[in-house]
């Protein structure tokens, strides 16, 4: 019987291994091969001597005494100031992004009232804004009708960051005000896919508007909490063009990463890609690694919110 | 309160119907959860809505040099005719134009393919699927890096590979006229496992039991996909095609990060890095403010038919 059984499964197994199914493995192994490349050859040129960066292929990992880490220690020191405005301008921009923009989603979706459709609308098409509409305005708006920063200044002894940090305000809030509609899209759809009876249900129970988001609404959306700050947190990290605008030079105290990367290892006798490579990836880390430890809500984010 | 009940009945009248109008109003839906979205809402109007209508009130100016408080006088059209006729604003827009077809194109029906692949039950679908979406997370400023170095002349894969085959060396980025479909190439690359995320979701919709019918009726597998399963994913693919769209048009990063420079790669200049430039390395505010101007009506035209579609779908 065992025998009989045991048979019976590789017949099966080699019979789901048609020509069809290997074709699509092979489909599936090359356009792993495709997807990988590009990152692959980057971060084994970061670890690359320049002498073995000319010799030896590009994606090939490398060999004996063309292994070193001085492109990445040199890297690191050109990229971390960077680094460290990026996150500590997008985890606050991505928190409270999230927090208004959930809150925008419930007062348009589960509390009904007419005209509601109208506003809606406008978060909507407020996603697809091209940035480039609005980047003139938005120098002047920092330098002389709200400079934020000079406002500001006196607070620069009292806090513990270095005064420069202060100039990275008007960027975070740029990123909370910009990423609002998307982020309340997001909530939105998932909030529209809630259950209407609990709502009803706290209704009833004499729960004020407040007390339903507070004691019903919150507590349920905690997935979604997770989802859109992965998504938002990797949008604002990534992004350059506020920055470009906002913060400009790459040797600015406060220049984000985005902005630093594109000049590490340019000289007048070309590109350094060795040293490239290795700051891009020390650039990429933080994402990827959000990335890899979470790809099932970012890919949950992006297929609500687009890219 | 009880004087007021004891009153003459049609001052009652009067003072309740206002007072219960007022309390009416106040308890109403509308103004319960305006705390929850007006904030927010503001916030973004003066962003989004505030920053276009101060954009277009700088481009009917003829601003430029330093940043200043712009002087609203003399407002006037001349701008816009101005971008109209200038050629490189023509060239960048035809640049747009390309990019915009042949990205959006070849990413739908690529991530539609990925898609497809990934839905015939194979194993270890989690892991490829992140694999395949993996570039979505890398910043443009990351991922133009990735590829300048994959195009390299002397020693990028691209050319070694090419090298095996006697073929090239080939300047694909120094090259103005591959240097376009060089880019378009990388960013889908880049973007074409969004189209696949999408068209998953939409793939999973559909009862599998559709598919099984068309199988007991002898349908070929090919023939089930393009009768049965890919004319419902029509929504999967307006939703994708519009991100992907108005994301050809505003492309910005990835271009500049290619040089580190306001002028990208010649031969691929767009609206949104001619417009760039023209603001912020010779300061022609009002004229950048006009192409910006430019750049959101075409953005309009791919929005403003998707919006109404959703709105007709009641799906909004």
């Amino acid at each position: 019987m065992a025998n009989n059984g045991s048979n019976f499964d590789i017949r099966s197994i080699v019979d789901g291994m048609n020509h069809r199914r290997l074709g699509i493995y092979v489909f599936v192994t090359v356009f792993i091969a495709f997807f990988l490349v590009p990152l692959e050859t980057g971060i084994m040129t970061a670890l690359k001597s320049t002498e073995a960066i000319n010799r030896s292929l590009p994606f090939l990992p490398p060999g004996g005494d063309g292994f070193t880490l001085a492109n990445l220690e040199l890297a690191l020191e050109q990229v971390q100031r960077g680094v460290i405005n990026s996150l500590l301008m997008a985890l606050p921009a991505t928190i409270i992004n999230i927090v208004l923009a959930s809150m925008a989603a419930y007062g348009l979706t589960l509390v009904d009232w007419r005209g509601q459709i109208g506003v809606l609308l406008l978060f909507v098409a407020g996603v697809f804004v091209p940035y480039q509409a609005v980047i003139v305005p938005l120098a002047r708006f920092w330098t002389h009708i709200f400079p934020i920063t000079e406002i500001l200044s006196p607070l620069a002894r009292l806090v513990l960051v270095e005064p420069y940090h202060l100039e990275l305000i008007p960027l975070m809030i740029t990123h909370v005000a910009y990423g609002i509609p998307i982020i309340t899209v997001l909530f939105r759809s998932y909030y529209k896919s809630m259950p209407k009876s609990l709502i009803e249900a706290g209704k009833i129970d004499g729960k004020s508007v407040t007390q339903i988001y507070r004691d019903i609404v919150l507590p349920l959306s905690k997935p979604m909490f997770g989802v859109v700050f992965i998504y938002q947190f990797t949008q604002i990290y990534n992004e350059f063009l506020f920055s470009k605008v906002l913060i400009g030079s790459a040797s600015a105290q406060q220049a984000t990463v985005t902005l630093i990367l594109p000049q590490i290892g340019a000289s007048t006798s070309g590109l350094d890609y060795g040293l490239r490579m290795s700051a891009a990836f020390l650039a990429a880390l933080p994402t990827l690694v959000l990335y890899i430890a979470f790809a099932e809500q970012f890919a949950e984010g992006l297929k609500t919110g687009g890219a | 309160m009880g004087t007021n009940e004891t009153t003459g009945p049609s001052a009652t009248e009067e003072g309740v119907g206002w007072q219960t109008k007022f309390r009416y109003v106040l308890n109403s839906d509308f103004v319960r959860s305006a705390p929850f979205w007006a904030v927010p809402f503001a916030i973004m109007a003066v962003a989004v809505y505030g920053g276009i209508g101060y954009n277009f009130a700088i481009s009917l100016t003829d601003n430029n040099g330093t940043i200043e408080p712009a002087t609203f006088s003399n407002l006037d059209f001349e701008m816009y005719f101005q971008a109209l006729s200038d050629p490189n604003v023509i060239q960048a827009a035809t640049h747009n134009l390309i990019l915009l077809v042949s990205f959006t194109a070849i990413c739908l029906v690529f991530g539609l393919f990925l898609a497809i692949m990934l839905d015939r039950q194979i194993r270890y679908k989690e892991t490829v699927q992140m694999i395949y979406l993996l570039p979505m997370s890398l910043s443009f400023v990351v991922t133009a890096q990735l590829w300048l170095w994959m195009y390299d002349t002397d020693s990028g894969i691209i050319n070694e590979l090419l090298g095996l085959l006697s073929l090239g060396p080939i300047d694909f980025i120094g090259n103005p006229e591959i240097a376009l479909w060089a880019i378009i190439f990388a960013l889908i690359w880049q973007f074409s496992g969004y189209t696949m995320v999408v068209y998953l979701a939409g793939l999973q919709s559909i009862p599998s039991s559709q598919f099984e019918a068309g199988m007991i009726d002898g349908a070929s597998t090919l023939r089930i996909y393009l009768r049965v399963i890919i004319p419902q994913l029509k929504a999967s693919s307006v939703s994708a095609a519009v991100v992907l769209m108005v994301f050809a048009l505003k492309a910005f990063t990835f271009l500049y990060a290619m040089t580190g420079r306001y002028f990208p790669p010649q031969g691929t200049d767009i609206l949104a890095t001619l417009m760039v430039r023209e603001a912020w390395q010779y300061n022609n505010w009002a004229y950048s403010a006009a192409i910006a101007t430019l750049l959101l009506l075409m953005a309009l035209g791919v929005i403003a038919p998707y919006l109404y579609y959703q709105y007709r779908e009641g799906s909004l």
